[in-house]
């Protein structure tokens, strides 16, 4: 289908340094940070892999780690069956299925700051519509203070942010099943679980695939949004790695330890993006049969 | 429709007589499914909407209602903390610096991404996978990992607390998601199309510029979104690499907070208006939403 051109190389140039000027450059300086050790004054010694191993026995990193998986594990145990439900209930045409995908997206398009702060204005219990309700109800709620009302809400925070998108992604896979099938289905008097079970979850794998990942990636770098929620508290309690890392390298100017922490951080996302990668062209090659 | 498709087969192996009665039930089952489906719907868009409406409820009311009393909704109606921040220099200009460097790194984004998507769509060279996978994990980098890297490498070239770093450094996750999209798009134009312009005498650059760019008109305008949104909404990167001059809305917000405590009303009043270019084009786009967040793969 494609054909050999080398000199294709000079329409990708301009990407190539650009994105290497912004990626590879300071991956470099992190890289550098990680086996050196400074006290100060600009004076760098080398440290080897001193670092690394100084991270890995670090049990601040672990923690932030398990924290981590935790706070993934339950956002995609959330999101995916609740996006799908979703989904499938949602309109196949018409005006009503455009008001549907307008206000659905709505949340994705809110700056990921203002996602922490709608949730801080929505939980607060003084002033708060869902604090001030759990509050009246006699629920002890206060993300500031709790550990289990801080996870709740930053994982309620989440699924209002991202359930849409599962949701848009396995609907655009629903779209794409013709009529025939669910005549067929008809034909056959098919239950409404055989349906789903044997037409609508096969047709939809490769999206929800792309979705699962998507979603793996983005709240393992969750930043923002508990940033400005609880700011990783109380405690250290939604310290998440990014948080952790971003407290450690410009809080703290730890730079071998952050450096260190960096790489190892990097070097997942990368394994992870090699599975999205191999997923997607996989597609790519059944869509091209 | 959907009622006579199903009872068209049970017309077919059932007497006559039963298919007033299996009709019946058919409708009943479709209407009740309908239903369900809108009370799903409803109820998870008044999840969606909720908080969204809490922050409008709050950017409307004043300071003393808000912390006064606890109201659903405003009680004396008040347009004072927009006010506040579209007269106040230092609020607005923090729109104007994020409006500023979005837009530069979405014309960025889209002039480098697009001759590059077009070379993956259609040509087979050396390292091209390699190439494409590599650009994947940039936008897939976290930008924590960036942060410090970034404010020191922007430092050293004089370009800290300037639009133009906050726009290159976002070109780290934006240009790859651009280069992705846009080969999505672009597989979908038949080649025979680029041949046939070739054919006819035209130079690669006429051909790019005055047939296929027309051809991929939506996919260029659906990448420009994502490029814009996803500038729009980042903080960490764009809050470390400006202080004074390039400050971003984002980080302007946290002024609220002061020693008198938050001032919630224009707190909220600022976030409403973060939310305004988002809305203003959502229902252009509505279609693409998914093959945007999914790299043009859907």
């Amino acid at each position: 289908m494609k054909t050999d051109n080398q000199r294709a190389w000079f329409l990708v140039l301009p990407v190539l340094v650009l994105v290497a000027f912004s990626a590879v450059i300071p991956l470099m300086t992190v890289v550098n940070y990680s086996v050196q050790d400074t006290f100060g004054n600009n004076q760098f010694f080398w440290a080897g892999l001193e670092w690394f191993k100084t991270q890995l026995e670090s049990e601040r990193m672990w923690d932030a780690l398990w924290r981590q998986l935790a706070f993934s594990g339950i956002i995609l145990a959330i999101e995916v069956p609740l996006g799908v439900f979703v989904a499938l209930n949602m309109p196949k045409k018409g005006v009503w299925a455009s008001v549907v995908l307008v206000l659905m997206s709505l949340p994705l398009l809110i700056p990921w700051n203002v996602v922490g702060t709608i949730w801080q204005i929505f939980g607060r219990s003084d002033i708060g519509l869902l604090g001030y309700t759990l509050d009246s109800l006699g629920i002890d709620y206060n993300y500031t203070q709790g550990f289990y009302a801080a996870w709740v809400t930053v994982i309620a925070m989440d699924v209002w942010h991202w359930t849409s998108l599962v949701a848009l992604l396995a609907y655009a896979g629903l779209q794409s099943i013709p009529d025939a099938y669910y005549q067929a289905a008809r034909i056959d008097q098919a239950s409404r679980w055989a349906v789903f079970r044997y037409i609508e979850l096969p047709k939809m794998r490769g999206v929800l695939t792309i979705a699962i990942l998507l979603r793996f990636m983005d709240s393992f770098k969750i930043y923002t949004e508990p940033f400005v929620l609880t700011g990783g508290g109380p405690g250290n309690s939604t310290t998440f790695l990014s948080i952790d890392l971003v407290k450690m390298a410009l809080g703290q100017f730890d730079l071998g330890p952050a450096a260190a922490f960096s790489l190892m951080y990097f070097l997942v996302i990368m394994v992870i993006s090699y599975v999205f990668y191999i997923v997607m062209t996989n597609l790519d090659k059944e869509d091209g049969k | 429709m959907s009622d006579q498709t199903a009872t068209a087969p049970g017309a077919a192996d059932h007497l006559p007589g039963d298919v007033t009665a299996r009709d019946a039930n058919a409708k009943a089952k479709s209407s009740s499914r309908l239903n369900g489906s809108t009370v799903v719907l409803v109820l998870y868009l008044l999840f969606l909407m909720l908080p969204i409406y809490w922050l409008l409820n709050m950017s409307l009311k004043t300071n003393s209602e808000i912390l006064g009393g606890f109201s659903l909704w405003p009680q004396n109606l008040t347009l004072a903390n927009y006010e506040t921040i579209l007269t106040d220099p230092t609020w607005y200009m923090g729109y104007v610096n994020s409006l500023i460097y979005v837009v530069m790194n979405t014309v960025i984004s889209i002039t480098v991404a697009l001759p590059a998507a077009y070379a993956f769509s259609r040509y087979n060279f050396m390292g091209d996978k390699h190439l494409f996978f590599w650009l994947l994990t940039n936008r897939m980098a976290p930008p924590a990992v960036f942060a410090l890297p970034f404010f020191q490498l922007y430092s050293s070239v004089g370009l800290f607390d300037t639009h133009i770093a906050v726009a290159l450094a976002h070109c780290l996750f934006n240009v790859p998601l651009a280069v992705w999209i846009l080969e999505g798009f672009m597989r979908g134009v038949p080649k025979e199309i680029d041949e046939t312009a070739y054919i006819d005498g035209y130079s690669f650059g006429g051909f790019f510029v005055k047939i296929f760019m027309p051809l991929i008109a939506s996919g260029i305008g659906v990448t420009a979104f994502f490029c814009f949104m996803f500038s729009w909404v980042e903080l960490l990167l764009s809050r470390t690499l400006t202080s004074v001059d390039a400050k971003p809305i984002a980080a302007t917000m946290t002024r609220t907070v002061g020693a008198a405590g938050v001032d919630w009303g224009v707190l909220a009043a600022a976030g409403a208006l973060t939310i305004v270019p988002g809305a203003l084009v959502i229902f252009f786009v509505r279609n693409y939403i998914a093959k945007g967040f999914a790299l043009g793969r859907v």
